[in-house]
């Protein structure tokens, strides 16, 4: 039970890399469209949009430790919820100005992730599991009872949007692009991290932690350095939660919140970089849409959660490229 | 052998010495009443989570699953109790209990057969399973019974408080207590002492080899499964009259569960046992002294046992 990886080996899927014009082409019209989307759309899609590219950094984030590091955390909204607080509590009770809660708030989260990272790494597989979990269960009981701190039940209102380079960011459209901007980067930096060398080696701790440590490989230091990062950008997507809802409560440190980002993970396609995202398209807008009809989300989370886990363990976005390999292949 | 009981009388000082501290210290700033009912609020809350926490370690030593929905059924079972006093005229609470404990067994045995028992070769996948499941129940209470807490009452026989030298003990959560270890003895007696509890052992220690020489495992897993269930459903009752069921009620117990878990060691019952009164205590004595950090103090006793046996005080297999 030490190394639950160790027997499942998990064959990395083959990176194939056709940069084909037609590739290439699709790309630069998503690109387009999604900075484009405002000019079209109403009010209600543009915030929709908003909190899926929020969700979605944070499903990325957390992808780097379920997906890549084969370490299924159970506490992520430790990070994103920490982080909230932290730059809504120095905002507006601390007497920062944005920047500075802002630098606070990344900064003591990443402290703190190192921290939780020191203790959860003791475990792998299921303890593992069960330490993010509860960490997280501790701050959650923390943001709710520290009421003289974290106002308890009530959260933390009067959050303002900052004005980065004197920008007005509270029209819906200033805050989907800048958002975008920071999803950009959010995403082209854990791709880096994750195509890099530590990317492989990450992998390889992942599908062979014996062996990597045979190799000479730190599995432990490797699996940290990835916890803190992962933790940061986890902060990141908390600065534009708080930022987006202009106020912050302990549901977002909840066991719920944790599994939403678990879900999309899961969901999209674990190990994927496009997964998370997709699977934070499905969640968000599932909750946004479901919420209009029925109050039981949920009841339509778990239900949800089985569904995917029972039928497409894999994922959509591997699932989906499965049955379309098959599709092809049966066309030949 | 002679470590391990160095450790076991170890651990059992420093649940006495955290309690006697904590006693002493609260008996010296509020009154020595104040102190035996915080104390005794400690053992009863401890007994409780060592009803939870057995089951699930249980459940994790030998199905090696993280059983997340034990906080919901035991919620499930507060609610099913309450529900079985307050339809039924005169109905005690030990019956209740019983009921609720069946029941809630049945459930688990559902859970295990057709849903678990499919994926039992992704163990993410049932713990994320158990996870989705624990979301519907908790949800279903809510649909069912509403948001209001609803109130268990305590047997009239046990309400009237004992007078000792001068002092109210509080009879229930001396009951509570009593049963907890009733159940601590009577479960390490079905472990150590008869074939299905043999049976277990061999699975927890070697499955495959278990497996070999014709034990049922498969049926083991559902036997035990159910067995969790059904104590984490009758644990729900009887905490009913001390915290009454309501929406929340698994939020607040899973956490507390898992802490002792990862103290105590998965997999073993004594572990379990230990860990229950230490977290007992401390989440006791940490509300009672430090109400707005209490959350915070858990930190502590998880983080020492993380820093020097990540396996957990009597855990013999890691995590």
């Amino acid at each position: 039970m030490t190394d639950v990886t160790d027997n499942t080996t998990i064959a990395a899927p083959p990176v194939e890399r056709r940069n084909s014009g037609l590739r290439i082409a699709l790309y630069a019209a998503l690109g387009i469209l999604l900075v484009a989307l405002p000019l079209f759309s109403g009010d209600f899609y543009i915030n929709l949009a908003s909190q899926i590219l929020i969700a979605a950094i944070f499903a990325l984030s957390l992808n780097l430790l379920v997906g890549y590091g084969g370490l299924s955390s159970l506490g992520h909204a430790s990070f994103l919820g920490l982080s909230a607080y932290f730059a809504a509590w120095f905002f507006t009770r601390g007497g920062l100005d944005h920047t500075s809660a802002a630098l606070v708030a990344l900064l003591g989260t990443t402290i703190v992730a190192g921290f939780f990272g020191l203790i959860a790494l003791r475990a792998s597989g299921l303890g593992f599991l069960m330490i993010t979990l509860a960490l997280s269960q501790v701050l959650w009981g923390v943001a709710f009872r520290w009421a003289s701190v974290t106002n308890g039940d009530n959260g933390l209102s009067g959050m303002t949007r900052p004005m980065p380079f004197g920008i007005d960011l509270n029209g819906p459209a200033a805050f989907y692009w800048f958002s975008l901007v920071i999803f950009g980067i959010s995403f082209v930096l854990m791709a880096i991290f994750t195509e890099s060398a530590f990317g492989s080696a990450l992998r390889g701790t992942r599908d062979q932690p014996r062996r990597m440590a045979a190799l000479g490989f730190d599995v432990w230091l490797i699996r940290w350095i990835t916890f803190v990062y992962a933790g940061f950008w986890g902060a990141v997507a908390g600065l534009l939660y708080v930022y987006y809802h202009k106020y912050i409560h302990p549901t977002s440190l909840s066991i719920t919140a944790s599994a939403e980002g678990l879900l999309s993970v899961i969901a999209g396609g674990s190990g994927t970089l496009g997964g998370p995202v997709v699977g934070s398209i499905l969640v968000v807008m599932l909750k946004n849409y479901a919420s209009a009809y029925v109050e039981r989300w949920n009841m339509l989370l778990g239900i949800v959660f089985l569904v995917i886990v029972i039928f497409m363990p894999e994922g959509l976005v591997p699932g989906t490229k499965r049955l379309w390999k098959r599709f092809t292949g049966g066309a030949k | 052998m002679q470590s391990s009981q160095t450790r076991t009388v170890l651990a059992l000082l420093a649940v006495v010495l955290v309690g006697a501290l904590g006693f002493s210290y609260i008996a010296s700033i509020r009154s020595a009443q104040f102190a035996i009912v915080q104390t005794l609020n400690s053992l009863a809350l401890g007994g409780l989570l060592f009803l939870l926490a057995a089951g699930f370690s249980l459940i994790f030593g030998l199905m090696r699953l993280a059983n997340l929905t034990h906080g919901a059924l035991f919620m499930l079972g507060a609610y099913i109790g309450a529900n079985i006093m307050r339809s039924y005229e005169g109905v005690s609470l030990w019956v209740a209990m019983l009921g609720s404990g069946i029941l809630v067994a049945l459930m688990g045995g559902v859970l295990e057969r057709f849903v678990l028992r499919k994926l039992s070769s992704n163990s993410l996948g049932q713990v994320l399973v158990t996870l989705g499941m624990s979301f519907i129940i908790a949800d279903a209470c809510l649909i069912i019974w509403g948001g209001d807490p609803i109130p268990v009452p305590t047997p009239p026989d046990l309400r009237a408080p004992i007078r000792l030298f001068g002092y109210a003990f509080p009879t229930y959560r001396l009951a509570v207590v009593v049963l907890a270890i009733v159940a601590a003895v009577a479960l390490y007696l079905l472990l150590e002492r008869t074939r299905l509890g043999a049976m277990i052992r061999a699975g927890v220690d070697d499955m495959a080899m278990a497996r070999a020489v014709g034990i049922p495992v498969s049926k083991l897993f559902t036997a035990v499964f159910m067995l969790g269930a059904g104590i984490a459903g009758a644990a729900g009752v009887l905490g009913g009259p001390i915290m009454s069921a309501y929406p929340g009620l698994d939020a607040d117990m899973l956490p507390l569960a898992l802490i002792v878990v990862i103290l105590g060691g998965v997999g073993s019952l004594f572990g379990a046992f230990v860990g229950s009164f230490i977290i007992g205590f401390v989440y006791t004595f940490g509300t009672a002294l430090l109400p707005d950090l209490a959350y915070v103090i858990l930190f502590l006793p998880m983080i020492l046992v993380i820093a020097f046996r990540p396996q957990g005080l009597f855990g013999r297999i890691a995590a």
